[in-house]
């Protein structure tokens, strides 16, 4: 190759790119929507708890359920099946996945001591064993059994039971039994927090 | 794997239009969002960052429950709230706002860049952010003030109406979550046939004012809205006579055009001259003359 031709070479390498910085030579029109992030995660089904309206949820976590892998939901969105909510949600509820990641969330029973100002973690035998033994001192001392007329009554009414909103009946019922029969009158769900 | 159902994209001529096989049996969709259900909660805003994974910072209190005071690369969807004073007593007036999805997008025709705005068969207008080089020109040209440039990588970014849920048969996440019924989503068609009924109610209720905003200087909307009263869009933070800008439409359908022409003349004009007149030849007796042949000999000696 000669001075000559290798100029002539340059020239049309040249002439050839402008013409396709010219746009006339048409590229793909890709423009793909992003990956459904639902394809395959476990989907199971649940209520919000945060109110009395128990709206359905859908909760998404990661992998398939084999013994190897762990859990994590990453998405939680409203059941378009739950007769009450028909998939709606609040933004508290539309929020969840937040409050389930929360690194603040209580993930284990926590005491704190009359007059203390720190709280100590204890496992749930020692929590179970320190309810159970709390509440029948409490219930000893001051079931009333009788009232001023002389009614059997068993009203116990030093202590009162704080329990779930987002409860089937099924729970529902259980909860009741468990209370009135130990003669519990204040019984509220975490739907009034 | 193309979607070939893209009905206009941006920086691209009609000579070389996007692939578009799949666009016949697709139908037109839209969001209604129904500012006389809304009750402000908020549970569109929230939804649409769990779904898009958006988390916005927490931000200062601005003096009113708009958190945060704009839409932002990290927040897609917010709930306005417009304090009204009416008859010495406050009422709020609450806006939806996310991207309104125009028929004749101005963020497309202002976008150069082949391909990094789109518009599907369906209406939806989506941006694709590997392509976008972050001029800005399409939160500039924007009469709804939706595109928003990030920090972080420089990109456009704004609500894709889920097109990552719609393409597989879901609705966008805040109409889904939405309480009160006061966002839907449907064909188009649909839509509107709601929308007519709703106003027709309203009026019947007393407002008389009642309408459909459904700008037609953008052609048209996606997402469209009905207000209490339509005379005074401003009282919910939108435009009266949303327009494509002139400045945008001069550039992209005139002057790109016209300087592609005259490229494409001085060429032809080139093309010409060499072929009718040909080369500048210098004669014997003119200043300048080199003699060919001897130069060779010169050349190979």
């Amino acid at each position: 190759m000669n001075r000559r031709q290798f100029f002539k070479l340059c020239a049309a390498g040249a002439a050839t790119s402008a013409i396709s910085a010219l746009g006339l030579m048409s590229d793909k029109a890709y423009a793909a929507v992003r990956e459904f992030k639902l394809l395959r995660a476990k989907e199971t089904r649940n209520n919000c708890p945060y109110c009395s309206v128990g709206c359905g949820l859908l909760m998404y976590s990661q992998n398939s359920g084999g013994k190897n892998s762990e859990h994590a939901i990453f998405h939680i969105e409203g059941d378009s099946d739950h007769p009450v909510s028909r998939g709606a949600l609040c933004p508290k509820g539309a929020g969840l996945v937040d409050y389930v990641n929360s690194p603040h969330r209580l993930q284990y029973p926590e005491y704190r001591a009359p007059g203390s100002n720190k709280w100590q973690r204890l496992s749930w035998d020692e929590a179970f064993k320190r309810i159970a033994r709390l509440m029948k001192q409490d219930r000893d001392a001051n079931l009333l059994q009788k009232n001023a007329a002389g009614v059997t009554v068993n009203r116990w009414l030093t202590t009162g039971m704080m329990t779930s909103s987002g409860m089937s009946n099924e729970s529902g019922i259980a909860t009741q039994k468990f209370a009135r029969a130990l003669g519990m009158v204040a019984i509220d769900t975490i739907a009034r927090n | 794997m193309a979607e070939q159902d893209i009905i206009r994209r941006s920086g691209t001529t009609d000579i070389t239009p996007a692939s578009q096989a799949r666009v016949g049996g697709v139908k037109k969709v839209a969001k209604l969002f129904d500012a006389t259900k809304c009750n402000g909660c908020k549970a569109c805003q929230v939804a649409c960052s769990e779904w898009n994974d958006l988390r916005e910072e927490v931000g200062e209190f601005s003096g009113s429950y708009q958190n945060p005071p704009s839409l932002s690369p990290e927040c897609w969807t917010l709930m306005k709230y417009n304090e009204i004073e009416d008859a010495g007593k406050l009422r709020w007036q609450f806006t939806h706002s996310a991207c309104m999805h125009c028929a004749d997008p101005a963020c497309l025709k202002a976008c150069s860049t082949a391909g990094a705005i789109i518009q599907r068969a369906n209406g939806t207008v989506d941006f694709d952010s590997d392509k976008c080089i972050g001029c800005g020109y399409c939160a500039s040209a924007c009469p709804f003030d939706i595109p928003k440039i990030s920090a972080k990588d420089n990109k456009a970014y704004k609500c894709t109406l889920c097109s990552d849920r719609t393409a597989v048969g879901l609705e966008p996440s805040c109409v889904k979550t939405c309480t009160t019924g006061a966002l839907r989503y449907g064909t188009r068609e649909d839509m509107l046939f709601y929308a007519e009924k709703r106003v027709e109610e309203l009026k019947a209720r007393g407002y008389k004012n009642a309408g459909l905003y459904n700008p037609e200087g953008v052609g048209g909307t996606a997402m469209m809205m009905i207000f209490h009263d339509i005379n005074d869009p401003e009282s919910y933070y939108m435009p009266k006579d949303p327009q494509v800008p002139m400045a945008t439409e001069i550039r992209q359908d005139w002057l790109k055009p016209l300087g592609t022409a005259g490229l494409i003349a001085t060429a032809a004009f080139a093309l010409m001259h060499r072929i009718t007149v040909g080369r500048n030849i210098v004669e014997e007796d003119q200043p300048g003359y080199i003699d060919a042949a001897a130069e060779k000999e010169e050349d190979s000696k």
